[in-house]
């Protein structure tokens, strides 16, 4: 369902299912609701069974690089003689995205249940769920599910009385963009400042303390009880039959100038038109869609028509000049002043730098400054290449991608939406010259 | 190392063979290729923060960081190509942007790589147009001031202080372009060895409160050196202005002192400076001591000495050459020699091993010891009734000076004129100090190296290694010490520990001793 709206009946409904009903939250709710089925199937099965089957379904990383999960998952090798660890990426920081704490709020107990599962399918005892400081809601709510869960012998040292063990910690973030980056995830939880680790070596190698670590998007591992309730092929139903890439349903938080705001939850490949215009009612009254932005702010902004022609996965976004992101759909209608959203979102990238790279630290404030400049009425033409050249320099060169995400918006705006800076450069503003005195 | 895997590949057209597991940087550096970096340093943990080493790796899909890049088997790397050299120009551009290009008023204008890698490959001109970013000047304390408006964040120092140090009191504080360094609340830059961070610092950020303002960079004489100061023979390069000694730094040597040496011996440099030098051989006339030129003073001096036995009360901070001419002299007599060393904590950089500074505050009671001195804290004890007593370069502070008029007669070889010596001396003799002549040090690990003449002499005051020379000639010894090498490898054909090595040998970063000692790198 479009939560908190009612359900819609083109909606692919797995995950959001319980969104809004108070009784899955609790564990005996959740029990009754399906809960924990998966985890005991699971903890039977061997974890390269499971990893075969979570290949085997195409599940890809919901957190926004899209990388296959059972691939992931494959890179672990169990009986390296050292302790593995997951760690859930909760930290959803990534501005027009609250999908993850809409399930963390709703059905904590279906992330501690895909947690247990995702550790024990890489070998891992531990999985750590990082939760982004202002979740105070979804921190509370799986705090008390873990409890429940270790009451309940679901978790601990004899997990679901297999004689297993998987632990689930929860660990609360402080309020950091960057640590939603999983290097910096993993030095914020070690308890150092969140700076991204340079790569190689890759987490499978060394990652939370030095030791091979899987870390894995909310979404992504709430997904996989369903994938072993309902197997591979029922997951891979769920996408266009014209691109296998994409399977399964995906969340999207979706948020701006629009009729119906909310998460909705539509199987891969879903048409973007239909969702924009249907699903979430289409523009407010007397306006039209101008620019969306389909994944998250770090994504590059689409036209309209190239929105309406995506069709909503991995392959059928990137075909219309954008990317799937995280699923945090911004839609910004022609009442908008595009230059002045741009320079906010550059805005909110120079703050959250982590200052480590030299093109990011100065890079994104420098596109603020001018931004902010143009805004105001203080741009000029020249100011609209510097912030290309600019953003090129910000791009593919630094040890994380907050840099190119600062970047993406304005490349893609300057491009496709010239003319807003252009208007606005024009419309200088006129200084007052005092008067010559005689 | 020889099991080691070799990988082979190409760098900027150069074939390299390299270690396995060489970064791209520093294989680059065996090509003779210097790729420009800053945040990257050889003796401190890799942090691929700054991007200014990013170059092209063929059929790689992005620049590649050569400082956290490992060499890879038939990898071809471009360091200077357009793609590269776009990349490092934009890193410079954005370093400027809120660098307050103060260059004229800065410390380390004329030594700054920053300044120098913007003029090789920099924009002319910045396209940067907004308000800069200000912090104000910051007391680090110790020896350190912060000047943030100049500070690239290579954090540089913050790992010395991490990782090398073990004193973890600077950090980066603050996001984004507020980012600055920072110490930690209630502590200071006060760690024995954290000057260091002030010839880390790339740029102007860090500067050492003794040299602020002294001189311009480009104003600076540079001489390689060993620092006097403690018996671990830290290399050093004495850097001088207007004949004056204004600030030692340190000089890498693997064996030795990797990349540092402490707050100690890098402000231990005043004494070099010294104005009350004794700068023209004296000889006592009619019970005052009166000018002389050398003639009469060597000869007034090999007169003295003539059928007495000499006792030598040695310096350790002479060099091996001196050490052994004064042992010589006392030999042909039938004399002896002593000498002690100025005490102090040992104070090791935990981080490297075995570097520390020293309890033996002296550059060279290793050498002494090995030219056949006694090392003792009462070295007058030695000393004869009726003996000559030839006092080089000791000024015999804290000790009971009246064990002096044991003596028969006084020889003073030194750099100054001690109180006590005005009155008991018979002859002067003036020498130029470590810093004005060159000559070897014996470090307590029994590593033998040179240091070259930073500046002249005082006056009429001749190196130390001649002056005895000619003693000797004239006490009819014979001669041939013209130079501290052909005092060297007389030294080396007598003195069994120095067997086999020769001056020119030495280079500028020493070799062993022979025997017990030479077994560098163990721990104390």
């Amino acid at each position: 369902m479009g939560f908190p709206h009612p359900p819609h009946d083109r909606e692919s409904v797995v995950l959001s299912k319980y969104f809004g009903d108070k009784e899955a939250i609790g564990l005996e709710g959740w029990r009754k609701r399906g809960g924990y089925v998966a985890l005991q199937k699971a903890l039977g099965m061997t974890p390269a069974e499971i990893v075969g089957v979570v290949k085997e379904s195409g599940l890809r990383g919901r957190g926004g690089a899209g990388f296959p999960t059972g691939v992931k998952w494959s890179f672990m090798k169990p009986g390296d003689g050292k302790p593995h660890y997951l760690c859930c990426n909760a930290d959803e920081s990534e501005p027009g995205t609250f999908k993850d704490r809409e399930i963390m709020r709703w059905t904590p107990h279906a992330l501690v249940e895909g947690c247990a599962i995702g550790a024990y399918a890489i070998g891992a005892e531990v999985a750590y769920v990082y939760i982004r400081g202002e979740y105070t809601e979804a921190l509370d709510r799986m705090n008390a599910a873990c409890k429940e869960a270790y009451a309940a012998g679901i978790l601990g040292t004899n997990a679901m009385g297999t004689g297993k063990t998987v632990h689930v910690y929860v660990h609360k973030g402080a309020g950091a963009y960057i640590c939603g980056e999983e290097t910096a995830l993993m030095n914020s939880l070690e308890g150092r400042r969140g700076n991204p680790r340079i790569k190689p070596p890759f987490p499978a190698v060394a990652g939370l303390f030095g030791q091979p670590t899987t870390i894995n998007n909310v979404e992504t591992l709430v997904a996989v009880p369903h994938i072993l309730n309902n197997g591979a092929d029922w997951y891979k139903k769920f996408g266009r039959a014209d691109n296998p890439k994409s399977t399964g349903t995906k969340l999207f938080s979706v948020c701006g100038n629009i009729q119906r705001p909310g998460n909705y939850e539509v199987a891969m490949g879903f048409p973007f038109k239909d969702f924009l215009y249907d699903l979430c009612g289409g523009p407010l009254p007397g306006r039209q869609f101008k620019a969306i932005i389909p994944g998250g702010i770090s994504v590059p902004i689409q036209t309209r028509e190239e929105a309406e022609n995506s069709p909503m996965d991995y392959e059928g976004f990137v075909a219309n000049g954008t990317m799937l992101g995280s699923g945090g759909v911004i839609v910004i209608d022609d009442a908008q002043n595009l230059v002045k959203q741009i320079a906010r979102a550059a805005r909110f990238f120079a703050h959250e730098s982590c200052a480590q790279c030299t093109q990011c630290r100065e890079g994104t404030a420098w596109t603020t400054k001018i931004l902010e400049r143009i805004v105001a009425g203080e741009g000029s033409t020249e100011d609209l290449d510097t912030l290309l050249e600019i953003g090129e320099q910000m791009t593919g060169k630094t040890i994380c991608v907050l840099s190119d995400s600062c970047a993406t918006p304005v490349k893609s705006g300057i491009e496709k939406f010239r003319g807003d800076f252009e208007a606005l450069i024009k419309k200088k503003k006129v200084h007052m010259v005092p008067a010559q005195v005689a | 190392m020889a099991d080691v895997k070799q990988v082979n590949l190409t760098i900027e057209g150069r074939p390299v063979t390299v270690p396995d597991g060489t970064s791209i940087l520093e294989a680059a550096k065996t090509a003779g290729v210097l790729i420009p970096h800053y945040c990257y340093h050889p003796g401190l943990p890799v942090a691929g923060v700054c991007r200014m080493c990013l170059v092209e790796v063929e059929k790689a899909p992005k620049l590649a960081p050569s400082c956290a890049t490992a060499v890879a088997e038939g990898q071809v790397v471009h360091v200077h190509s357009p793609k590269a050299l776009e990349a490092r120009k934009g890193v410079l551009e954005m370093l400027l942007i809120n660098h307050p290009l103060d260059c004229p008023i800065c410390d380390q204008a004329g030594e700054c790589e920053l300044q120098d890698y913007t003029y090789q490959e920099g924009r002319s001109e910045g396209r940067y147009r907004d308000p800069k970013r200000f912090n104000p000047v910051e007391d680090f304390g110790g020896d350190v001031v912060y000047v943030a408006n100049r500070c690239i964040l290579c954090t540089r120092c913050v790992r010395f202080m991490d990782d090398v140090a073990h004193d973890p009191v600077l950090a980066v504080a603050e996001r984004g372009d507020r980012a600055l360094i920072a110490k930690f609340e209630g502590h200071d830059l006060t760690h024995a060895w954290a000057g260091n961070v002030i010839d880390l610092c790339p740029v102007g950020a860090l500067l050492s409160k003794d040299s602020l303002n002294k001189a311009r960079a480009w104003e600076l004489d540079r001489s390689a050196s060993v620092c006097p100061n403690c018996s671990q023979g830290c290399n050093m390069i004495v850097e001088t202005r207007d004949n004056q000694v204004v600030r030692l730094r340190p000089r890498p040597n693997e064996k030795v002192n990797k990349f540092f040496m402490c707050d100690h011996g890098r402000l231990s440099y005043r004494w070099m400076n010294r104005k009350d030098r004794v700068d023209v051989p004296l000889v006592r006339q009619g019970g005052v001591l009166a000018s002389a030129d050398w003639e009469v003073a060597l000869r007034a001096a090999a007169a003295t000495l003539s059928g007495k036995k000499a006792f030598v009360l040695a310096s350790p901070n002479l060099s091996n050459e001196t050490l052994f001419l004064l042992g010589k002299l006392a030999r042909k007599t039938g004399g002896g020699g002593a000498f002690r060393v100025p005490q102090g904590a040992e104070v090791p950089l935990p981080g490297v091993e075995d570097l520390a500074l020293r309890p033996d505050r002296a550059a060279n009671g290793r050498g002494a010891e090995l030219m056949g001195f006694t090392r003792s804290d009462a070295p007058l004890d030695g000393l004869g009734a009726g003996d000559v007593l030839v006092v080089a370069d000791e000024e015999l502070a804290e000790l009971d000076a009246a064990g002096v008029a044991k003596a028969g007669a006084v020889i003073v070889i030194g750099t100054t004129l001690p109180a006590w010596a005005r009155h008991a001396a018979n002859v002067v003799l003036p020498i130029a100090n470590c810093t004005e002549e060159e000559g070897t040090f014996t470090n307590l690990r029994g590593r033998v190296q040179r240091f070259l003449q930073a500046k002249a002499a005082p006056g009429a005051a001749r190196p130390s290694y001649f002056v005895l020379g000619d003693l000797l000639a004239a006490s009819g010894e014979g001669s041939g010490f013209w130079t501290a090498g052909q005092t060297f490898d007389a030294l080396a054909a007598e003195v069994p520990a120095f067997a086999g090595l020769n001056y020119d040998g030495l280079g500028l970063r020493g070799a062993m001793t022979q025997g017990a000692l030479a077994t560098g790198g163990a721990t104390a």
